[in-house]
């Protein structure tokens, strides 16, 4: 751990490092196209200056987007329809239910095709192939659609995240559920254990490892669904919403706030299943 | 009435068969023709539902109604496909695999550089990217450029982590005996960790393929020409002209999976030696 710490501090500041050169590259125009109208010199002190603090920069420059997130997070109140904490809130909680469903459907399933010859298949190579629809393509369709029928709100956000958190679920838990081997379940029916018995006690516990890995993934890929479903919602609320709206007036810190925000939501949720799952696996020896 | 009975008819009718053929011991026949029965069955259920329960097609097309579609609008679709696919996916994906891995061979002769990027590169491949799209399109404009700017810097970080993984994949019993031969650095690396890293790299290929068409797909909601996938779905749901909706991720589905399939095809012939690849 200590030992990857310098690196990767280095690599981090000198990705800020160009983010501000490429701020002064991208903007200079912009800047330069100011000063010829109003006549004033620039030099390359007044230019920088400039170009790091436009009010809609092409290229943002960190401590620009920094005072942004911290303007509309610490000083708005939550409630706010300006409040960056609100919009995550919706996202986040689109993003969990989608969560929550994706996982549930994908242990089933993957129940089912470790059981049943049959499910295992036909289901599984559609599984797989359902992942090569580029789905967050037809999310736009999905969200209109079930507006129309009447739902509307969380739960059609909550099926893109849920039908993209799904596919890791089903993989990770059919190799999980089948990697105890052969001796462990011989051992099993020595025991004379019912199928039931079989499965709580030794296909499930030997798949946790594979389930957090998986969890993991999902979690990542139910947050971009629920971001995406937010896209063409009208632009209400949420961070897809404010990504549209930033887009729409130009608003490039707004966005850039807004992904930063995203990237923060994902790590920190990535962040919480990987504490559960050293903890988890800890107390079952395993790690 | 009748529809409703069809369908379920068919459903059972579909199991029996799947049932039938997955009990038998497992060849190359019964692999492909389960998978295709249920896919069938499930074609047919939908169409029995749709007109058994006379659903609007604006809520949910049949499938003969989708075909008819596909069928009519060819030119409209081959349109799209080129845009979207060829111009937009295809070519971010060359570009953003191929820096990808050119980076990887770059990092992996510093350890510092290794230590530093794999942990951040694996960060990024792991964040809601597909959020740059809008600002990639103010940058390089609504046409294809912006879309391959959006696929370049998706598929990046997942190729990075892979193909840096794959690179230190070979063991160092097996390093040593490449300098016991009296290899070199450019030696080691062509006949032993390039080889050794295919997996990984073929891992990340596969990764980015989706990935690709996703981004391409996605990066045209926030602007685009008047033509395109992602443009003509978000512009036909507008119109409830779901039809030519569902015709397009027919294409998208379609193009998915031969970009899957071909990487994966490529994969085995390259991959040879893996023990995943030997049955």
């Amino acid at each position: 751990m200590r030992q990857s710490f310098l690196p990767v501090l280095t690599v981090v500041s000198t990705i800020f490092l160009i983010w501000y050169v490429a701020a002064i590259w991208l903007n200079a125009p912009w800047a330069y196209d100011k000063a010829t109208r109003s006549g004033a010199e620039l030099t390359t002190q007044t230019l920088i200056a400039d170009t790091w603090s436009q009010e809609k920069p092409k290229l943002p420059a960190p401590h620009q987007v920094g005072a942004e997130i911290w303007k509309t997070t610490a000083q708005k109140k939550i409630t706010s329809k300006r409040s960056l904490i609100y919009h995550s809130w919706i996202t986040l909680s689109a993003t969990l239910l989608g969560f929550a469903l994706g996982t549930g459907l994908g242990i089933a399933l993957a129940v089912g095709i470790v059981y049943n010859r049959t499910m295992d298949m036909s289901v599984m190579p559609w599984v797989i192939a359902s992942q090569t629809i580029p789905i967050l393509a037809i999310a736009p369709m999905i969200i209109v659609v079930l507006n129309a029928v009447g739902v509307s709100g969380l739960l059609p956000k909550a099926m893109i995240s849920m039908y993209l958190s799904f596919f890791p679920v089903v993989v990770g838990m059919v190799k999980g559920l089948r990697s105890p081997d052969t001796m462990q379940l011989d051992q099993m029916r020595t025991w004379n254990a019912s199928p039931h018995q079989t499965f709580w006690r030794l296909r499930l516990p030997s798949s946790m490892p594979y389930l957090f890995t998986s969890l993991k993934i999902g979690m990542a890929a139910s947050l971009v669904g629920a971001i995406v479903g937010e896209l063409p919602t009208g632009a209400v609320a949420g961070l897809g919403a404010r990504l549209l709206a930033g887009s729409y007036y130009g608003q490039t810190i707004q966005i850039w706030s807004a992904l930063i925000m995203a990237a923060a939501l994902a790590a920190t949720l990535v962040g919480i299943i990987g504490v559960v799952q050293r903890l988890t696996l800890r107390r079952m020896g395993m790690a | 009435m009748i529809w409703i009975a069809f369908a379920i008819t068919v459903w059972a009718l579909g199991w029996w068969i799947n049932a039938r053929l997955s009990a038998r011991p497992r060849t190359r026949f019964t692999g492909l023709a389960v998978p295709i029965v249920f896919g069938l069955t499930l074609i047919v259920i939908w169409e029995g539902v749709v007109r058994g329960f006379e659903i609007s097609p604006v809520l949910l097309p049949a499938p003969s109604m989708i075909a008819t579609r596909f069928a009519a609008s060819t030119d409209i679709l081959w349109e799209d496909f080129v845009q979207t696919v060829i111009k937009g996916a295809l070519s971010g994906y060359v570009l953003g695999c191929g820096s990808a891995f050119l980076v990887a061979i770059l990092v992996d002769r510093f350890d510092f550089l290794r230590r530093g990027l794999l942990p951040v590169g694996n960060f990024v491949a792991a964040l809601p990217v597909i959020g740059m799209a809008p600002i990639l399109v103010m940058w390089f404009g609504f046409d294809w450029q912006s879309k391959a700017a959006v696929v370049v810097v998706m598929v990046f970080f997942p190729m990075l982590a892979n193909t840096v993984q794959g690179l230190s994949d070979s063991s160092a019993m097996q390093r040593d005996l490449m300098r016991t031969y009296g290899a070199g650095y450019w030696t080691t690396l062509r006949k032993l960790r390039l080889p050794a890293a295919m997996p990984f790299i073929f891992n990340g290929l596969k990764i980015a393929s989706t990935l690709a068409l996703i981004g391409a797909i996605v990066a045209e909601f926030f602007g685009s020409p008047i033509r395109g996938m992602g443009f003509r779905i978000s512009t036909s749901v507008g119109q409830l002209a779901l039809d030519l909706v569902w015709a397009e991720i027919v294409v998208a589905a379609i193009v998915g999976s031969a970009f899957y399939g071909g990487v994966a095809l490529i994969e085995r012939a390259v991959t040879f030696w893996h023990p995943s690849q030997r049955h």
